[in-house]
């Protein structure tokens, strides 16, 4: 895990005295509310519904015990006990006080943990694959190219002041677990034909209002180039994306607009100035960053208890995942409790994951953007052991990738600029289908909800997203369907009119019958019989005709 | 008076009697002085269309129309970039807390305007001696 | 004919505390029950006019409509003012619930 050097201490200590003196400023008044907004949210702080919430950075998903334990006490000595893990494998806490913020902020550097660009019109925290270092597949650690973006990005003089958010992603497989594809930049880490270390690399994804997949710009970027590369993309943005709509200011509009050929020219015309700028100092600062993420001294293969009980067996069946040495697994752990919030996690519950890593997991956690949390090295003979702990704590439900592993927004339940509730709706669809104990029978399913357009829940890449509006002062759910957030992205179809609060779940259920009656066998997933049969018979199953609706009442 | 800040503090501007001339100066066929000029730049425009006068200008102004518009940084870099060794002002409702970006990106000063001066002192304006991640990873 | 005039009532947060509050003849109150009602289209504009007077108090100052309930007091018309009102669905335990009453 990369650990803080003097410079980053000192940096980070900076900008906590520095938003201490902006709050003060605001209170005085020399600073407006207008010029403090963006400031406050370049730092995480925005102003829900109830409250201030705070978002804090976890780079790249990754955390060891010392920094989850201090989440768990920011929780408890300046929240209400509890956070919120989200879609970008960030943390949210939805009750501090704007005075307690500089405190909040000095506690997370004394962990080397920020809060800064998790909002604003800034390049944002950076993710990556939740399974890297673990993952079989992966050609290296993706958390190194990560970590370099994040310092290159963090406070940058020339774009701190984007026309819209931009996000990058990094992963280092063929297989996609991070959505790259809905990112402004997507980083895929390869080799050339001469099997030399480089970067594919996508431009211009993102859900919203428009949702886009993001395309290729560049097939391979030598390693050496992409901070050049970076710039380059950055600049033609900052110049060039429009600023007179909110709405069409992110990078996948001027991409979109400009086409893909056409920008890849004026990014490569920028590129070719400015790769003489870069001395290469940076790709040295890359191999000190290698150094920290070297693997954790693995364990020797020994003897796996016996698994007594089906409960263990299906946790571990469900949510232990292969890792690269077989007498390992990556072990998610759900935040997705039937009936739970999901995403949220107590102090208490904080604190076990921590010891968890601790004790058994050689002191490591991922926050996953599916809003679990990641136990990514587990000699498997700890598992038994593990699984009673998490019961005891509610936290071994083995619903991972199942139709109750929901992701959803914090919706109108916390969110300013929600138009419907999103958390609700998860709840009662867990409920339903654990109720009729047919999570199992359904198999891999990814349900995915926003409370608003902005996509937040990626419901766009949910092979059924749930979109929450407002109707006429009536909350009113939009159904799609087929949508997928893997290295096949696909953007969800719109199934038709939406439906009410109280029929959102029902409709869901409908949809769920028509696969399990169409479904050519068991291992037919419900996204392969989506692209085998195509929208027809869901669409029936949504919207019967009048008839067939009064005969079935 | 405009105030300007530099890196060093607040001075008033020495450029306030002299003209400031439109960005398509050189090309739109106005009689031009034989003076280092100062020319205006509006965010949207194409910094290489100055390229070929740049040794005639002594002070560009870059126009910020809103603080939180931050073309103009990149407008300030791409100059830099293109060879433009003159003065360079950032001119707009900037606020104390973006001196900083501004003479990272290759401004000389910002001319703060009246509505942000008179709430900000001379104190606010203020660099403050920390490294940055891009001094140290040399971009 | 003209539309009929739905009473408004100010709102925003406590710039300090965040807390959803309510604009009350001059000053600013926690307990929905306490708001000023605007009822006439000249009165929602001194409301608001009054309630924008506090940008170091109070952040993000808006109207919004409110209805009477049978015992006629102010209640929020649409469902997000509810939501502000009563706290998250999902965690009752944090909610304001009783403090309209």
């Amino acid at each position: 895990m990369y650990m803080y050097d003097d410079f980053d201490a000192a940096f980070v200590r900076g900008r906590v005295a520095e938003f201490r003196d902006q709050v003060a400023r605001r209170l005085d008044g020399t600073l407006s509310e207008a010029e403090f907004l963006p400031i406050r949210l370049k730092n995480g702080l925005y102003l829900q519904l109830h409250a201030y919430m705070l978002r804090i950075a976890v780079p790249y998903g990754t955390l060891d015990s010392r920094k989850m334990r201090q989440l768990a006490y920011i929780a408890d000595r300046w929240d209400k006990g509890y956070g919120h893990f989200t879609t970008r494998t960030n943390i949210q806490f939805n009750w501090p006080k704007l005075k307690d913020v500089p405190d909040i902020l000095d506690a997370l550097a004394d962990v080397d943990m920020h809060a800064i660009q998790t909002s604003g019109n800034c390049i944002r925290n950076v993710t990556a694959d939740h399974f890297a270092g673990a993952a079989a597949d992966e050609i290296e650690d993706p958390r190194p190219t990560a970590e370099l973006l994040r310092q290159w990005s963090t406070d940058h003089p020339e774009f701190a002041w984007l026309g819209r958010k931009f996000k990058i992603a990094v992963i280092a497989s063929e297989h996609d677990r991070a959505v790259l594809k809905s990112h402004d930049i997507g980083v895929r880490i390869v080799r050339g034909v001469a099997d030399e270390p480089g970067y594919e690399i996508f431009v211009g994804g993102g859900l919203g209002r428009t949702p886009m997949v993001a395309k290729q710009i560049r097939s391979f970027l030598p390693k050496a180039h992409l901070l050049p590369y970076l710039e380059s993309i950055l600049q033609v943005y900052n110049l060039q994306g429009r600023r007179d709509n909110k709405y069409k200011a992110r990078i996948k509009i001027l991409v979109h607009e400009t086409g893909i050929d056409r920008f890849r020219e004026l990014v490569e015309t920028r590129f070719q100035e400015k790769l003489p700028q870069f001395n290469g100092v940076n790709q040295k600062i890359l191999r000190r960053i290698e150094g920290s993420f070297v693997p954790p001294a693995f364990e020797a293969a020994q003897p796996m208890p016996p698994v007594l009980g089906a409960g263990l067996q299906s946790w571990i069946d469900t949510n232990v995942a292969a890792h690269r040495l077989d007498h390992y697994g990556i072990v998610t752990v759900s935040l997705k409790g039937i009936g739970e919030t999901p995403g949220d996690a107590s102090s208490d519950q904080m604190r076990l994951l921590a010891d968890l890593a601790e004790e058994y997991a050689h002191d490591e956690l991922r926050v996953s953007h599916e809003q679990n949390i990641v136990l990514p090295h587990v000699p498997r003979r700890h598992l038994p052991a593990i699984y009673d702990r998490l019961k005891a704590a509610g936290l071994a439900t083995a619903n991972i990738g199942l139709i109750s592993d929901i992701i959803a927004c914090p919706g109108m339940d916390y969110c300013a600029l929600a138009t419907a509730r999103s958390i609700p709706v998860a709840q009662q669809i867990a409920e339903r289908f654990h109720e009729l104990g047919l999570e199992h029978e359904i198999g891999p399913m990814k349900i995915k909800i926003s409370g608003c357009i902005n996509a937040c829940g990626h419901h766009h890449v949910g092979h059924i997203g749930i979109l929450g509006l407002d109707r006429a002062g009536v909350e009113n759910y939009q159904i799609t369907l087929g949508g997928d957030g893997t290295e096949t992205t696909v953007i969800g179809e719109r199934a038709g009119p939406g439906f009410s609060y109280d029929e959102i779940v029902p409709a869901i259920e409908r949809i769920v019958s028509a696969y399990l009656d169409v479904r050519t066998d068991p291992e037919e997933t419900f996204i392969e019989c989506f692209r085998r049969v195509g929208m027809t018979p869901f669409k029936e199953a949504l919207y019967p005709p009048e008839e067939a609706r009064s005969n079935a009442a | 008076m405009t105030t300007i800040v530099t890196g060093n503090g607040i001075s008033g501007d020495d450029w306030a009697d002299r003209d400031v001339f439109a960005f398509d100066c050189f090309w739109n066929g106005q009689e031009l002085p034989e003076e280092p000029l100062a020319v205006a730049f509006p965010n949207d425009r194409e910094a290489a269309d100055l390229v070929p006068w740049l040794d005639r200008i002594g002070l560009i102004v870059v126009d910020f129309p809103a603080f939180s518009d931050g073309r103009g940084f990149s407008v300030a870099r791409r100059l830099r970039e293109l060879g433009y060794r003159g003065r360079l002002r950032a001119s707009g409702p900037l606020v104390s807390d973006q001196l900083r970006a501004a003479l990272k990106v290759g401004f000389d000063e910002v001319a703060v305007a009246p509505s942000v001066a008179a709430r900000q002192p001379a104190s606010h304006w203020k660099v403050g001696a920390q490294e940055s991640y891009q001094d140290r990873i040399a971009v | 004919m003209a539309k009929k005039f739905n009473p408004k009532m100010a709102t925003g947060n406590d710039l300090l505390e965040g807390d959803v509050v309510y604009f009350s003849d001059g000053r600013w109150t926690r307990v929905i029950g306490e708001a000023e009602l605007a009822l006439s289209p000249e009165a929602e504009a001194d409301l608001l006019g009054r309630a924008s007077q506090f940008p170091n108090q109070v952040v993000g100052v808006y109207l919004t409509d409110v209805k009477l309930d049978d015992a006629g007091r102010a209640v929020p018309a649409h469902f997000r003012e509810d939501f502000r009102m009563l706290g998250p669905s999902n965690r009752p335990e944090h909610g304001r619930a009783g403090q309209g009453a």
